[in-house]
């Protein structure tokens, strides 16, 4: 099992902690990640609303980096997700366009053609490593904790184009995940609806309602903590979640885990190494509970 | 075939009118809609359900209302596709419009949205004395928006019209779009900039309900994306969406990756009022730990930038020739 590894923006800016936990995961389930350093960001639907063609291009280059390495392509981010399956489904549908593009990634000596399969790392997880085999590895079944998943836009819709055809359950893998942790899955309506982040600039008292809906909404249904597979959710969710209760007038205080970090829990990985001290929201009680569990 | 459903019920002038679920089932052809079902129920088993319907063909737009979460055209929609599981299939109104009786909704708030955006044609001056000439690519690029049927799917399941009922929303949007690329309106730069105002195009959070939703392939999110695009190269520029995308664009230029602290300084511009909001949020991040601090508050560049800032150049010389 090895992938090349593109780690997008946050987890090496104001997430430091994914990558932290990412990795530590990866070892301790045998994933080898060539990490694509000299990739550049997928440009988050932002680039194309000034210049699609530029977007793509960037997107191009990626690819063809990974195709360079022979290895699947995982992503880590719902956003960076969303925009290379876009991307790569309109230079696939165009020959001519992508023969445009990759004239201009010659100079560099690069050059796509075609076969990338950019894939999240919860959907890596669940199609190539297999729930079963997490589940044997289970050490600290996270029993009694009830834990909120959170989608992302990105990673959930447009369903044609993120491939929900081929594999329908990609709709509910997080759930999926969480169970084999030994965890319950909290239902609430707000975990496929938008964190709000992409209008934080444009929009704070909008963007801030969004993301202090779905805390509440998870709180109030009991979870224990929230789970996301996207970076960008997990700032709106997490760093913001003190603003987003006084727009909402509702106390929050529900700590916000990237998928990484539950799987490192349920593993038996130590906090240190999960970056659990890194949140805005203190993730001590999860802990504390997390502690008390019995080792299987 | 035998189908279970759970109905959304309400009753405006019942004694208790608060809303409640009853399930029904029917026995119907297995390729029976969901529609197909409601009427046999109304017809049937319960004759005071309410429902909205006319052409059943998928043309007209009425019978729009959620199954199994997410807005569709009951009559576009199989039960044999719904029936998830054991499961009763899960029938309510549309969302984000006040509910008149059972599966009816209020259109008011959607038709107030088409008429804000002005869906007329202001015509291009002087008027020639025969036709406009218009080239084909351009219709065939407004038909995509000219498809849509006003069933509100869109505007039902929109996360943003869920927190703020001031915006615009997807259907008036890509209805805007229809407008702003016709080259016979002569109101084009008016509407960008109403478009680019509060309420418009840069409220909407790229959700892609709207595109996931419609049943008739508008993908609101698109048409919203070219308006910001048509936007912002007519030069209406002077508002927090474009100053965020063009800072992202200027730092992914020079560095390759995005740093989120230069974004929002970027982003928010020279407002100190907008700048102090941001700050609790930007000391909290330090405190946990969350900037990389030892490499200085802002990213490092990817190594091998210029081969980013090279690309940048050749598409942006490309398009210029
Ligand atoms: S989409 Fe996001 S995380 Fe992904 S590369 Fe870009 S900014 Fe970074
Ligand atoms: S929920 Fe928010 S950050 Fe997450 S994918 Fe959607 S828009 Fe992005
Ligand atoms: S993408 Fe924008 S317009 Fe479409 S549903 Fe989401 S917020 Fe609304
Ligand atoms: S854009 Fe699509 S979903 Fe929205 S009203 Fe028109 S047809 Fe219906
Ligand atoms: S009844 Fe006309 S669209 Fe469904």
């Amino acid at each position: 099992m090895k992938y090349a590894f593109f780690p997008g923006c946050v987890s090496r800016g104001a997430c430091p902690e994914l990558m932290q936990s990412l990795t530590a995961v990866a070892a301790h389930i045998g994933m080898e990640l060539e990490l694509m350093e000299t990739a550049s960001c997928t440009g988050a639907g932002v680039i194309s609303e000034r210049n699609q063609k530029l977007a793509d291009a960037l997107n191009a280059r990626n690819f063809a980096l990974a195709e360079q390495t022979g290895l699947p392509l995982m992503n880590i981010c719902s956003t960076c997700q969303g925009v290379m399956s876009g991307v790569n489904e309109r230079l696939k549908a165009r020959p001519e366009y992508l023969a445009e593009i990759n004239e201009m990634l010659a100079e560099e000596g690069l050059s796509y053609s075609g076969t990338a399969n950019p894939r999240n790392f919860m959907w890596v997880l669940v199609e190539d490593f297999g729930l079963e085999n997490l589940r044997s590895l289970v050490k600290r079944p996270l029993s009694e904790l009830n834990v909120a998943p959170f989608y992302g836009c990105y990673i959930s819709r447009p369903t044609d184009v993120l491939g929900y055809h081929d594999f329908p359950q990609r709709g509910v893998y997080l759930e999926m995940i969480i169970e084999a942790c030994g965890a319950t899955p909290v239902d609430y309506s707000g975990k496929k609806k938008c964190c709000g982040f992409p209008i934080i600039t444009m929009n704070r008292t909008n963007s801030l309602t969004m993301a202090g809906n779905h805390v509440g909404e998870a709180q109030e249904q009991g979870a224990d903590f929230m789970v996301t597979p996207c970076p960008l959710c997990h700032l709106n969710l997490d760093a913001q979640q003190p603003d987003a209760a006084r727009v909402v007038q509702t106390p929050l205080n529900l700590p916000i885990l990237h998928l990484s970090q539950l799987i490192g829990m349920a593993l038996g990985i130590d906090d240190a190494d999960l970056g659990l001290n890194r949140h805005v929201v203190s993730t001590n009680p999860v802990r504390e509970r997390l502690h008390a569990l019995p080792l299987a | 075939m035998q189908f279970k459903l759970n109905v959304r019920r309400y009753d405006p002038e019942a004694e208790s009118p608060a809303p409640y679920w009853r399930e029904y089932e029917v026995d119907v052809p297995a390729n029976a809609t969901v529609l197909d079902c409601l009427i046999h129920i109304r017809e049937y088993v319960d004759g005071t359900l309410a429902v909205r319907c006319s052409c059943r063909s998928a043309i007209c737009g009425s019978c729009m209302m959620r199954v199994n979460g997410q807005a569709r055209l009951a009559c576009a929609t199989k039960a044999t596709d719904m029936q998830e599981s054991s499961e009763a299939i899960t029938v309510e109104p549309g969302g984000n419009m006040p509910v008149i009786k059972d599966l009816i909704v209020d259109m008011d708030v959607f038709w107030n949205k088409i008429r804000q955006v002005k869906p007329w044609l202001e015509p291009v001056q002087p008027v020639p004395e025969r036709e406009y000439l218009v080239p084909n690519e351009t219709i065939l690029d407004l038909t995509v928006a000219m498809n849509c049927i006003m069933c509100g799917a869109c505007v039902s399941d929109c996360t943003s019209l869920e927190v703020d009922k001031n915006f615009i929303g997807p259907a008036a949007l890509a209805k805007a779009y229809r407008f702003v690329d016709d080259p016979r309106d002569e109101a084009r730069q008016e509407r960008l900039e109403e478009l680019s105002d509060y309420g418009g195009v840069y409220d909407c959070t790229h959700c892609f309900f709207c595109v996931e939703v419609c049943p008739k392939g508008v993908a609101p999110l698109e048409r919203i994306v070219e308006i910001r695009e048509r936007a912002q190269s007519a030069g209406v520029t002077n508002n927090a969406g474009t100053r965020h995308a063009v800072a992202f664009e200027g730092i992914i230029r020079d560095s390759g990756i995005l740093d989120e602290p230069m974004l929002l300084l970027k982003s928010i511009g020279m407002n100190p009022v907008e700048q102090l909001k941001n700050v609790p949020g930007g000391v909290r991040l330090l405190r946990a730990g969350k900037l990389p601090l030892a490499s200085g508050p802002f990213h490092h560049k990817i190594p091998g930038h210029g081969n980013v800032q090279r690309l940048f150049e050749k598409v942006e010389a490309a398009q210029e020739a």
